[in-house]
């Protein structure tokens, strides 16, 4: 059942072909059997899950049953679940437990899908490893050696592994794209203002963004018809009608206009990525895709400009967490000064102080023109150079990220080494524009993702090209060893 | 060697939406401590703000009645500092882009004269909550009480352009008087809906260049506001003279002590790291909106002022008085039109009962005396029922809630008495009683008589248990006494 797809999983649940207890039974099997080796899942709700596996079965034999009725899923630890620990990977909230749900569990809820648990992640989607979480490293299930990619790492190597037909992600600077890559399996970052950020714990606001991750590119459309809404308790979020993702899946990719930026496959690529990319766009082009050299000149400002923007607004962002009202306090503080100071200090972990050092420095009196400031500019210049390339593309393609994925340890000591993992993945995030890693070869028994960049709000032909690539592929069916 | 002071303020006024700036939390004030607070605005993990349109409305509105630029596009920004009664850490308030730009607002002088203070900016921004160092929590704990939190306020910046504490004063009284008239803040200042912040240096008479000011934070009453302002003004000519140098410093003022004292220093000023919030989009306000706004606006009390005097025949003081408070001009022409006497109702209401209030303490929105009974007794006095005397026990009376002037009245059987002839009859009557003092009228000075009338008006009003109509016994006395002549 586990190497089903969430499409065929709907299908098999609404002509009885299993019922979604049975299906959700055999994934928390696989959890408890499985996970020990990846250590995808920090939190499993089993009586939860049967509950509700047991509710949706009641409305399937009703025949009232909602779109994604009775699937089992897993949600990132980002994202808050009323009654249930939601840690965001950090030692500060290992005790929290919200009293809401995030509009993102809702709308699933709604939808009649089944949480099995929560997925481990960077700590406060901090890294691009999932090394930096509290719970220790989640092991990418096609070598668990090296990461699986972050900060949505847990979600991604619990979809390779088969823990789960798909999971929630959030995607701030790559956090969808990159371990989807890593871990070869399909995940969009829809565009900024498209998922309710309501209950979904802040990084950096004006870049987070929740989006689904799944092995195919139908089964992400399906995730993120139930995952898109317009919500009025989030004021960044656009009052758009959201469309049926599926309706176009099958569209021809004939005349697609496909936008190469050069300046993707520049130095650092690793050339078996260069490689796996530069194959998947000549399919799309035996398609009947046209390729299309385009340049978007200021590239290599976006890796400096987010890791200013994106740290100013996490030292904010995270000034909450204080140890006055919930979360992690230290012992016996002296006096307030001393609650503040040691409850932050051993509550945070290294990346996220790092950063909120960082954002504190940039937003400083005397500093925030140089920083701040400037980076704002260049982030409008990087939205232009898109708003410019799309006058003439439909999509943009390119790798998801420089190489595949590394191991352990590898880039533990430079902060900077690791923000590169990022570099083609930040701009779509500063530009507000949505994107999506599918897989797409393999380089040293190691997945390679291709990136598709739409233009805002074309989710829909994001995922139209990547369903059709996928129909003449079958990169995102191979399993990792021992795992089908 | 004499000195000008130079006064600015910046003045935080409470909007009086029923739920708060960013949440859907209730602001009434006194509940329960946090018990009025959200996950919201307790700053759990993963909410987010929500901009109350109301309050914008009621910012707009402040805006249109100082005559200022209203901000088409305004924005909100982060000020960021870390204190238990701040949940997020930051404070989400305005800096760049305010609502409200450049306004005048003109005040009355003392002597009669007017003058225009100018006000720089107001901007809306979220209220803090509050530390509680006492009651149930011992020495080494303090309480926090985030029912406040996230209160929409606007903060009024003035430019430095008052001269005096009496300027100062008059300033933030108009402030009052037009926030509560438009009926976006109830001006309830023992209740923090209105807070101070008072800015001051002194300077050589004569001389353009400023002095170093100092801010005193946090003054909530008018009466602390003028202490805390002169005593600044002297301790600062003091330290000059004394060859000293004003330090650049916030003080703090304590209205039970009077004393004031320094809270930080200009260095150990706080880097606010603001920027612009991303939670929030940029508030756009439209042409259609600020004309809604205009045309809906409540009457400004100069209007007000001017109506008084033109539909009731007040003086130009007294219409000014009453009508500088929302609450007291609307009480006004409620006794008014209740009781149809113009002249009693603003005797009343600026007399007797303002008097009473103060010594309590109390607003007039609070007045245990409602405008229907103050009108009621207003009727019995004008029809000459009760003398003035009786009035005030009356008054009394229903203050302490014992029910109308009539009931009252009746209850106490204080009926004057007006009975032409049953006043001749007591008057003869005591007459006859007091031979002597006629014989030693009869025998007085024409001149000096007059003052004779007084000790048979006593009697008099003994006899009728001081029930009698003071005017017409006094008429009646003289006509009988003339008689013996």
């Amino acid at each position: 059942m586990h190497n089903l797809t969430i499409a065929e999983l709907v299908k098999g649940l609404q002509s009885k072909e299993f019922t979604s207890v049975e299906l959700t039974q055999h994934f928390l099997d696989r959890i408890a059997n499985l996970d020990p080796a990846y250590n995808a899942v920090i939190t499993v709700t089993t009586e939860q899950a049967l509950q509700a596996a047991a509710a949706a079965d009641q409305r399937l034999a009703d025949g009232n049953a909602p779109d994604l009725c009775g699937v089992p899923i897993l949600h990132k630890d980002i994202f808050c679940t009323d009654g249930v620990r939601t840690s965001c990977g950090s030692k500060m909230l290992d005790n929290f437990i919200p009293p809401y749900n995030a509009t993102v569990v809702e709308n699933f809820e709604k939808a009649g899908a089944v949480v099995l648990g929560k997925t481990n992640m960077d700590e406060f989607a901090m890294g691009s490893s999932n090394e930096t979480s509290f719970y220790g490293a989640v092991k990418n299930p096609w070598a668990t050696d090296s990461v699986p990619g972050g900060s949505s790492g847990g979600s991604a190597a619990a979809v390779a592994a088969r823990l789960a037909p798909g999971a929630t992600a959030t995607d701030t600077g790559g956090s969808i794209r990159q371990p989807a890559a890593l871990c070869g399996i399909s995940g969009i970052k829809p565009t900024y203002g498209r998922v309710s950020r309501w209950g979904m714990i802040a990084f950096a606001s004006s870049l987070d963004q929740g989006g689904p991750m799944a092995r195919t590119a139908e089964d992400c459309a399906l995730l993120l018809n139930c995952m898109a809404s317009y919500d009025d308790k989030d004021s960044t979020c656009i009052d758009r009608e959201v469309p049926d993702y599926t309706a176009n899946l099958n569209r021809s990719v004939k005349g697609l206009r496909i936008g190469v930026p050069k300046e993707y496959f520049s130095e650092g690529l690793h050339p078996g990525t260069e490689e796996a990319v530069r194959a998947a766009l000549a399919k799309l082009q035996e398609q009947g895709a046209e390729l299309v050299e385009i340049s978007l000149p200021n590239s290599a400002l976006s890796v400096p400009a987010y890791y200013v923007i994106a740290p100013a607004e996490a030292s904010a962002n995270l000034s909450r967490f204080d140890g006055a009202r919930y979360g992690y306090r230290c012992e016996n503080p002296k006096d307030l000064e001393d609650m503040y100071c040691r409850s932050r200090a051993e509550g945070f972990g290294e990346e996220v102080q790092r950063r909120i050092l960082i954002g504190t420095y940039c937003l400083s009196a005397g500093y925030y023109d140089a920083y701040y400031g400037k980076s704002q500019q260049v982030r409008q210049l990087i939205q232009q150079d898109f708003v410019s390339a799309f006058e003439n593309v439909d999509l943009i393609m390119g790798p998801t990220c420089p190489s595949p994925a590394f191991k352990f340890g590898a880039k533990g000591d430079d902060p900077v080494a690791m923000y590169l993992e990022d570099i083609y993945t930040i701009a779509t995030n500063l530009a507000g524009l949505p994107g999506m890693s599918i897989p797409c070869g393999m380089v040293e028994g190691k997945p390679v993702g291709l990136q598709i960049i739409g233009n805002y709000f074309d989710e829909a032909g994001i995922l139209n090209a990547a369903h059709q690539y996928q129909q003449a592929s079958d990169w995102h069916t191979q399993a990792p060893e021992g795992i089908a | 060697m004499s000195w000008d002071t130079v006064i600015g303020l910046e003045i935080h006024v409470q909007l009086a939406t029923k739920t708060k700036i960013f949440s859907g939390a209730s602001t009434a004030y006194g509940a329960e401590p946090n018990t009025q607070a959200c996950a919201i605005d307790l700053a759990m993990p993963g909410t987010l703000p929500v901009l109350n349109k109301q309050a914008v409305n009621y910012a707009i509105m402040f805006g249109l009645a100082i005559d200022a630029e209203i901000g088409q596009v305004s924005a909100f920004e982060r000020k960021n500092y870390f204190y238990p009664d701040l949940p997020k850490g930051y404070q989400t308030t305005q800096l760049e882009k305010p609502i409200v730009g450049r306004g005048n607002v003109e005040i009355q002088l003392a002597d009669g004269s007017t003058k225009n203070v100018r006000i720089h900016h107001a901007h809306l921004e979220e209220d803090a909550g509050k530390s509680l160092h006492e009651g149930n929590f011992n020495s080494s704990f303090s309480g926090i009480d985030l029912n406040r939190a996230g209160t929409p306020l606007i903060e009024i910046v003035s430019e430095p352009d008052m001269t005096s504490a009496e300027e100062a004063i008059a300033f933030a009284k108009k402030i009052h008087s037009i926030v509560t008239s438009i009926g976006i803040c109830d001006g309830e200042m023992s209740q923090g809906s209105m807070r101070f912040d008072v800015n001051v240096s002194v300077k050589p008479s004569g001389s353009d260049t400023l002095g170093t000011r100092t801010e005193t934070k946090n003054l909530n009453s008018f009466k602390f506001m003028e202490e805390a302002i002169k005593r600044e003004v002297a301790r600062q000519i003091d330290v000059i003279e004394d060859g000293g140098t004003i330090a650049q410093e916030t003080r703090l003022y304590n209205g039970e002590t009077k004393v004031a004292r320094s809270m930080r220093s200009k260095e150990e000023a706080n880097d606010y790291r603001y920027f612009p919030c991303p939670d929030l989009l940029p508030v756009v306000v439209s042409d259609e909106q600020i004309e809604e706004l205009r045309r809906n606006m409540p009457e400004l009390p100069d209007a007000r002022q001017a109506r008084f005097v033109e539909q009731y025949g007040l003086s130009e003081y007294d219409a000014g008085i009453l009508s500088s408070d929302a609450a007291m001009a609307n009480y006004f022409e409620a006794v008014s039109s209740a009781c149809k006497n113009a002249k009693l109702a603003t005797n009343w209401t600026m007399g007797e009962l303002s008097a009473r209030l103060n010594n309590e303490d109390l607003s007039i929105a609070n007045s245990p005396v409602s405008a229907e009974q103050l009108a009621g007794l207003i009727v019995r006095i004008a029809d000459n029922s009760i003398s003035g005397k009786m009035a005030k026990e009356v008054f009394e009376a229903i203050w302490a809630g014992e029910g109308s002037a009539d009931q009252i009245i009746e209850a106490r059987g204080l009926k004057q008495v007006s009975d032409s002839g049953a006043l001749e009859q007591m008057v003869v009557d005591v007459l006859a009683a007091n031979q002597a003092m006629v014989d030693d009228y009869i025998n007085t000075d024409e001149a000096k008589r007059k003052k004779k009338l007084g000790g048979f008006m006593g009697q008099i009003m003994k006899a009728s248990k001081g029930q009698a109509n003071p005017q017409q016994v006094n008429q009646i006395l003289a006509q009988k006494l003339n008689e013996l002549l």
